[in-house]
């Protein structure tokens, strides 16, 4: 664990070799978030199945201080969208991210979560989640096999290890706004598209005059 | 008595810890990090902690593990590569979610098609892994890959495979499957032969010497698959074999109808 | 458990035509079979077909849309629990104003399935207590498997869509099609000031409810429980309203793991469709496959060597405790045991799923089946041992000794006792009429199982019991699936031993295109859930014209209100445990 936080650019005296480490803030913040990732208990479909065995005695997400799955979006901080998100679901989706407190992160698990997958052409299926909520890491596989969520695990430590707390933007001032939730209508409508539908719907009622 | 149900499952509990520990004597200390006891300890006999310690030792993946496709190329002595893909379309064709996309080569100056791929495109985001493509390919040139660590920050530029990401070496494909390799390499070094026998009676008829045109390349025997696009997509080589399920499907099909026929005369009664 | 008496159907067949001349007529289309019932008499038909004829287990209800024909179907499949083949029967009703009378109050398992129907097709049921959309939302519009709906990402009729190759001009549909295109928005929708109507046909409908009880005025509340919620496995959702903490009304809500499957179904290639069986229930896909491949093989005519079919059984088994495993693991999560049991038992599913891997090439999407055989032969070797060796390591040694803890562990334990003692019990008839299957239906005492109802592949070779309850509590359904684990350990003893060495692994030359012959078939296999049932209708092309699942999680839901008013909450959570299902195939 020393080993990882030291900063190489301050010596340490030699005397004091190992009994003293010098990080930085950074480092520390980092490692400390990093180590201690609460998934939320977000089973989706079929890619849910492996993440329960990546989270259970064979690949065991404790190692990595990840095992301690949260069912309240309040208290966790990573979101593993796990399997194929649909039409109907992406409301209770959009509205669990905002639930989740700062610093917040989003997994898109499998290929349905990433970008449809098999199912994308249906017509209840989303293609992505990343078109209603920003994804930090894809996992792509069809479920992937539990090493393979691993894997995108760590690069999701990875990815906060390249964070600096003097950037990040949940210490900033300006707050953070909530995503508009999509609303079930005739088909999806996702609030942020209001005017292009508009735009659309006239253009029809015109072409149909 | 009440609570011996209870007592009993923690007893239960309390051995599954300690196993481990009696489990650790059989490997002598070589329990964690070493190939051999993995195997024992992620086989039947297992006992105590189950855990593989993923990322510093990982699960070997059986030979036929299949994710993500990819397309395979033979590297001649001379430094060139081969495509082994003949861009004929069949594993578009069977793709269940049609991930799929083929691009085929046209001859610049006769606007034939020839029998390579331009550009060969797999959308991982959609693709279901089931294998088809590689069970189906008539040219082993698509297989299933056994590289399963390809998470990413940004799914756009990385997640529609191109010909260059998805080609690798045909020495690759005979390290994570030998057997395949084996028993598919000695089917083509057959089926070239044969070939190669066809062609020479068939120069010997033109009573031209030119039996070397044939030369038992690997994708020798693309062009006659690939020439023509409208076909539906022909099964490689028409045999007596084939033939023999053909009648066999239709003897089954004919005694298919004799039942429905005899059903309805049942129930016409 | 009586072997399956030989029904004595000709004699049944005649008299249903007799007593109803010209209102049940036999369905004369090449490759159909049943009857054809007149809508306006369709009552009395059908429950004569319950009470004299003895169909009283009604397994599949589903719509069939023959655009060119100009009419729609409502396609039923009845069977007895006590053996022996279904009896179809169909009720016709054109398309412009689709109507044909509700049997749920004959039949009530028809409840989801007729709305389903009319969610899928816009058939209207006379009669049906809550006809709304089921897997839809309320305010969607179009119906969306009829033949002439598309939906926004619409390619192409049929696979394999034409520009994949050669022209190869890669592309995303959403870029393609970046605004929903095909979506049919009513006249004079606008956004602005758009009110959906949400869940209020649903909250109505919960309110409906006598609100009973004692002559106390309480308040009543209602909960929504999921669709994010740890106890629901998945994204199931329940509506409940609570006089204190006791239920007094419930309403599941499905759809949102709807993955259109059918339609999508429609489009694929017959064999395209195999692994997307993988993904119905995605616990057993072993089992989903065998279940499509034997309906397809039956409309084929299809034989499958005999090694196959071991191995299939050999598959089956092994997906059957694998399956039941999760299930009492994830049942001992739900009672409160967090955790510790179900990681013991995720070991040796674990183990099992290995197997799987080095046979099929995946952990849980084998896609192993094909029709006329299995895709590969059982490997030489697993971590480095050979594959019988391990597999008689795995069913003499292991899964034994597994079962064996299990038992000690669990089902003596007080507290499991406790709380599952008496919890939501089901009589025998209400469970059949409810149209439970699998564990759900043996143990309210029912010994159906279409293993030995209507043996399909070589299940009549093998030597094994079929466990049932009595009261048909929790307890028991927990108890027959640790029961079934113990018979499957048998069968595939019996399977090891008798398995041919060396043989076929396939009956026809493996290959991609199949054309299967015009007409319809209904196949069916015991899943480790209850009865997977596939409806497939052909018209002799290379995909098929209709594809319907009848999905065993979904059916047994239908039960899910009657299992929980009057039980407590908490309570809710273990009942769902215990019918076990899963979104992918509830959903589909």
């Amino acid at each position: 664990m020393t080993d990882e936080l030291k900063n190489p650019n301050i010596p340490v005296p030699a005397e004091l070799e190992g009994t003293v480490t010098i990080t930085t803030l950074d480092k520390l913040y980092n490692w400390s978030r990093r180590s201690s990732i609460f998934p939320m208990i977000f089973g989706l479909a079929c890619c849910a199945i492996e993440m329960i065995c990546a989270a259970s005695s064979r690949f065991d997400l404790a190692r990595f201080g990840m095992e301690v799955f949260r069912a309240t979006p309040r208290q966790s901080d990573l979101m593993i969208v796990s399997g194929t998100v649909t039409k109907k679901m992406v409301p209770q989706i959009v509205r669990l991210y905002n639930q989740m407190p700062e610093p917040k992160y989003v997994m898109a698990m499998g290929a349905c979560a990433s970008g449809g997958g098999p199912f994308k052409e249906g017509y209840n299926v989303v293609s992505g989640i990343d078109k209603f909520i920003p994804v930090d890491v894809y996992v792509p596989g069809c479920p992937p096999t539990p090493q393979a969520l691993i894997f995108g695990l760590i690069k999701l430590q990875e990815k906060i290890d390249q964070q600096s707390i003097k950037s990040v933007p949940w210490y900033n001032s300006d707050a953070i706004e909530a995503i508009p939730i999509p609303i079930l209508g005739p088909d999806l409508i996702d609030p942020r598209q209001g005017s292009q539908i508009a735009r659309e719907m006239a253009v029809a009622t015109e072409a149909e005059a | 008595m009440y609570g011996l149900g209870i007592i009993r499952g923690m007893g239960i509990t309390l051995k599954h810890f300690v196993d481990t520990y009696v489990d650790d004597l059989r490997f002598l200390g070589k329990r964690y990090y070493d190939e051999s006891s993995l195997k024992v300890r992620q086989g039947p006999k297992a006992a105590g902690a189950f855990t593989v310690q993923y990322p510093e030792e990982k699960l070997a993946m059986p030979e036929r593990f299949r994710f993500v496709p990819f397309l395979l190329f033979e590297e001649n002595e001379d430094g060139t590569t081969q495509d082994r893909c003949t861009s004929c379309g069949i594993c578009s064709k069977v793709c269940p979610p049609q991930c799929i996309w083929i691009e085929r080569t046209k001859d610049p100056v006769t606007k034939r098609p020839v029998p390579e791929p331009k550009d060969f495109h797999i959308d991982i985001d959609i693709c279901m892994n089931c294998g088809y493509c590689a069970e189906f390919c008539p040219f082993d040139a698509i297989k299933m890959d056994h590289d399963y660590e390809l998470s990413s920050y940004d799914r756009t530029s990385a997640h529609v495979f191109n010909k260059e990401r998805l080609s690798k070496p045909v020495s690759y494909y005979a390290s994570i499957r030998p057997n395949f390799f084996l028993a598919e390499e000695k089917v083509r070094a057959e089926e070239n032969k044969k070939k190669a026998k066809q062609a020479e009676a068939k120069a010997k008829a033109k009573g031209g010497g030119k039996a070397k045109a044939a030369a038992p390349a690997p994708a020798a025997a693309a062009p006659a698959a690939v020439a023509e696009a409208p076909a539906p997509a022909a099964a490689p080589a028409a045999s007596a074999a084939d033939l023999d399920a053909a009648a066999k499907k239709k003897a089954l099909a004919e005694k298919r109808k004799a039942m429905i026929a005899a059903r309805k005369a049942k129930k016409g009664k | 458990m009586a072997a399956p008496a030989t029904p004595n159907t000709e004699t049944e067949v005649l008299s249903l035509e007799e007593k109803f001349a010209g209102i049940a007529s036999p369905d004369t289309r090449e490759g159909y079979e049943g009857y054809i019932i007149a809508a306006d008499k369709a009552e009395e038909v059908v429950k004569y077909i319950r009470d004299d004829l003895g169909y009283d287990y009604l397994s599949s209800v589903t719509g069939v849309d023959y655009l060119e024909d100009d009419h729609m179907e409502v396609v039923y499949h009845a069977f007895k629990t006590e053996g022996g083949p279904a009896l179809n029967f169909k009720i016709q009703t054109d398309r412009e104003n689709p109507r044909v009378p509700s049997i749920t109050h004959l039949y009530p398992a028809a409840e989801f399935q007729e709305r389903e129907a009319y969610d899928m097709y816009g058939i209207l049921f006379d009669g049906h207590p809550d006809l709304r959309r089921i897997l839809m939302w309320d305010d969607f519009e179009g119906w969306p498997m009829r033949k002439d709906w598309k939906e926004a990402y619409y390619e192409a009729e049929t696979k394999p869509f034409k520009n994949r190759w050669p022209g190869g001009d890669v592309y995303r549909i959403e870029a393609n099609n970046p605004f929903n295109k095909n979506v049919v928005y009513p006249e004079g929708f606008n956004l602005n000031g758009y009110n959906p109507l949400g869940d209020k046909t649903l909250y109505d409908m919960l309110n409906q409810y006598d609100r009973g009880g004692s002559n106390l005025k309480t308040d009543q509340i209602v909960v929504n429980i999921g669709p994010q919620h740890p106890s629901t496995h998945g994204v199931f959702r329940m509506v409940v309203r609570l006089d204190g903490e006791n239920v007094n009304a419930l309403k599941p809500v499905f759809g949102y793991l709807h993955r259109n499957h059918e339609k999508i179904g429609e489009r694929n290639t017959w064999l395209m469709n195999m692994p997307y069986t993988d993904r119905l229930d995605y616990l057993t896909s072993m089992c989903n496959n065998h279940a499509y491949a034997l309906t397809v093989e039956k409309m084929m005519g299809l034989e499958v060597p005999e090694r196959a079919d071991y191995i299939r059984v050999l598959m089956n088994e092994l997906t059957r405790i694998a399956s039941h495993l999760w299930a009492t693991g994830f049942l001992l999560n739900d009672l409160g045991a967090f955790q510790t049991p179900m990681l013991y038992l995720i070991k040796n599913r674990e183990l099992i799923l290995d197997f799987f891997e080095a046979t099929s090439g995946t952990r849980m999407m084998c896609n192993y089946s094909r029709f006329g055989g299995v895709a590969y032969d059982l490997p030489d070797t697993l971590r480095d041992e050979n594959t019988m060796d391990w597999l008689h390591e795995m069913i003499h040694e292991r899964l034994p000794r597994g079962l064996e803890e299990l038992e000690r562990f669990l089902s003596n334990n007080e507290i499991v006792r406790t709380r599952a003692i008496g919890l939501s019990p089901v009589t025998a008839q209400e469970a059949i009429a409810l149209g439970m299957s699998g564990p759900m239906l043996r143990a309210a005492g029912v010994p159906y199982d279409v293993r030995r109802a209507e043996p399909y592949g070589i299940y009549d070779r093998f030597d094994f019991d079929i466990p049932v309850g009595t009261t048909g509590d929790v307890y028991d359904r927990y108890l027959v699936r640790v029961n079934e684990i113990r018979e499957s350990i048998k069968i595939l003893k019996q399977c090891l031993r008798d398995m041919p060495a060396k043989g076929d692994i396939m009956s026809v030359k493996p290959g991609y295109t199949h054309k299967v012959p015009a007409g319809e078939a209904y196949g069916r296999g015991e899943n480790p859930k209850g009865e997977l049932g596939f409806y497939c209708v052909s018209k002799g092309k290379g995909h098929p014209y209709r594809y319907h699942i009848r999905a065993p999680s979904f059916i047994n839901l239908t039960g899910l209100e009657k299992l929980c008013v009057g039980t407590k909450i908490a309570d809710v959570v273990v009942v769902l445990g215990s019918i076990d299902i899963v979104l992918g195939e509830v959903d589909r």
